[in-house]
């Protein structure tokens, strides 16, 4: 498979990055040979088979619907990079 | 006292032969003398551990009943949250991270009356066979310190076989816990998903993760998913109804059955991996079980799928890393977008961007179909062929991995070669079944080599059973690596 100029920018739009130009070389030269590797799964013959995105049906153990305590919202933020003392802060997007 | 395992080491303590301090001083003291060169450790909670050994004395000494694994110290992968300790993901990403609780995983081993060491270095965000992706360098192989320790929980390995700690806590998303064991002569478990909490475990591929233990045996790895397993209600994927137990009569032999892929042994895996591995399968027929061979299906097709769907979780999971809420962020970023943008882009290393790039592609319009849909379709028929294999079976040997531990740098820039490397473990995860892995030997370049017992849901006691009688047979478990060992 091959990853061009134009493919890879858009990868890195969905996955929010910016690549130097070196990386852009690496990661495309790369993305495209680990692709080609994962294309033999075109050669199995899954129609009909459902797919599965958990190992088990039984998916969860619900608890009870009750409200519990949180956590101290001084202590959340003391690992935000930049914060006030009620909140993240984060540039503004709307003028 | 390092001779000792963590079971033994807790009888010891609890028979006044020697203190928690102590016991906690010597290993710190060992890390602080050999970890330069493993760098196994990326955090020791000095204060803190010693701390928590005075308060565990107190509590052994006021009678109370505590668990088979008192006083033992124990380290964590550094994916798994300690309250007011750093937890990085060996990532610059998480660099400065620290958690305001602990993993549900860690409230169980303190309860149990276990000390808190510190933090095992890993692979970036646990993407990874070696332990050469994290932001505070690759790991050192204990048998040969001029190769890989296998990953991604490489640390933990290594400090179990080099006596830095007599117990540890991984991760296994596709082989995380079984192959560093492999590479370093280790025992783990990966249990079935379901039964560890991962409340805590900073999610990598959430429908593939399984915090699972790391020792010296097979008796240390139960007592401490003993300690660990059972119902959360942090975690609604955690299904098991009730912790595990591990009796002395664990099951094992007589009327069991044991079946051998054949075509796990043909092109690819080293000669002297095949012939150690089967013995292993032979030294089991000795002992009376059944033992059979049979042709694994699908193996075209674990490895593709296994990271189609670990990647395209990943890139979902790591979309929580905005530079806003936690860890690093770019300090000129102007704008909202920026922020995120420059943020991630500095914070992560190649391993992991590759690997979110590859989780958008296959999961973008246009390719969903051909590359995400298709590799949940071979997980369905992966399950069912593990599901008819145990109405034949009790239990599969196969290989941890093909070869023994490669040199450092060998295999990075070749991302194909690396993943073929999960060829034998990744399956295990897509069916959320549970493996022990355990040493079966040594290779030509003296580098230890393992197998793994793979068993249906739930099955880890017979799994246990096994490993236990095998490991009375033999001795490959109890030879200790030459801590910081010089290349051979």
């Amino acid at each position: 498979m091959i990853i061009d100029g134009k493919l890879l920018e858009y990868l890195e739009n969905l996955s929010c990055l910016t690549l130097s130009d070196g990386e852009k070389e690496r990661l495309s030269a790369d993305l495209g040979e680990i692709l080609s590797f994962m294309e033999r799964l075109g050669e199995l013959d899954a129609a009909g088979v459902p797919e599965r995105s958990h190992p088990f049906d039984d998916v969860n153990a619900f608890r009870e619907d009750e409200a519990g305590g949180s956590f101290d919202r001084s202590l959340i933020l003391r690992n935000a990079p930049e914060k006030n003392g009620e909140a993240f802060i984060a540039p503004k997007t709307v003028e | 006292m390092f001779d000792l395992s963590a079971t033994e080491l807790s009888a010891a303590i609890k028979a006044k032969k020697i203190s928690v301090t102590e016991a906690v001083s010597a290993y710190i003291e060992r890390v602080e003398k050999n970890d330069k060169t493993l760098n196994a450790f990326v955090t020791v909670s000095k204060e803190n551990a010693l701390a928590r050994a005075a308060e565990v004395q107190r509590r052994i000494d006021g009678g109370e009943a505590l668990s088979p694994l008192a006083g033992v110290p124990v380290a964590v992968k550094d994916n798994i949250s300690v309250k007011g300790v750093e937890t990085a993901c060996a990532s610059k990403t998480l660099g400065g991270y620290v958690p305001v609780f602990s993993a549900t995983v860690v409230e169980r081993l303190e309860q149990a009356g276990m000390i808190i060491m510190g933090k095992l270095n890993m692979d970036e965000f646990a993407m990874g066979g070696s332990s050469e992706t994290g932001a505070r360098g690759a790991v050192h192989n204990p048998w040969d310190v001029s190769r890989v320790a296998g990953g991604s929980s490489g640390g933990s390995a290594a400090a179990v076989v080099s006596g830095e700690i007599p117990a540890a806590l991984g991760s296994d998303t596709g082989g995380s816990i079984r192959q560093p064991c492999s590479f370093c002569g280790a025992t783990g478990i990966k249990p079935t998903y379901g039964s560890v909490s991962r409340y805590g475990l900073i999610a990598y591929a959430s429908s593939l993760d399984q915090i699972g233990p790391i020792g010296r045996d097979a008796d240390d790895c139960a007592a401490l998913l003993s300690v660990i397993s059972g119902a959360d209600e942090k975690d609604s994927t955690c299904v098991i109804k009730k912790p595990f137990d591990f009796p002395a009569d664990c099951p094992s032999a007589a009327g069991l059955k044991i079946g051998v892929p054949r075509n796990y042994f043909g092109a690819g895996i080293d000669e002297s991996v095949k012939k150690a591995v089967l013995a292993a399968a032979e030294e089991f027929k000795a002992a009376g079980y059944g033992v059979e061979d049979f042709e694994m299906p699908m193996m075209d097709y674990m490895v593709p799928a296994y990271y189609i769907i670990a990647c395209a979780e990943a890139s979902s999971n790591l979309s929580r890393y905005d530079g806003l809420k936690y860890g690093y962020r770019n300090a000129d970023a102007k704008t909202l977008s920026d922020v995120y943008r420059l943020s991630r882009s500095e914070g992560f290393g190649i391993e992991v961007k590759r690997r979110i790039m590859l989780g958008s592609f296959v999961l973008s319009s246009g390719y969903y179909d051909a590359y995400y849909k298709k590799a949940l379709q071979a997980r369905y028929l992966i399950k069912e062929a593990y599901d008819a294999l145990f109405g034949r079976f009790d239990m599969l040997i196969s290989p941890v991995a093909p070869t023994s531990a490669y040199k450092i740098g060998e295999n990075v820039g070749e991302p194909v070669k690396m993943y073929m490397g999960d060829i034998y473990t990744v399956s295990v995860n897509l069916a959320g079944l549970p493996a022990i892995a355990l040493p079966c030997g040594f290779d030509e370049k003296a580098l230890p080599v393992g197998f793994q017992l793979i068993g249906s849901a739930f099955s880890e006691k017979t799994l246990v059973g096994a490993a236990r009688l095998y490991q009375s047979r033999t001795d490959f478990h109890t030879r200790r690596a030459p801590t910081g060992g010089e290349p051979q």
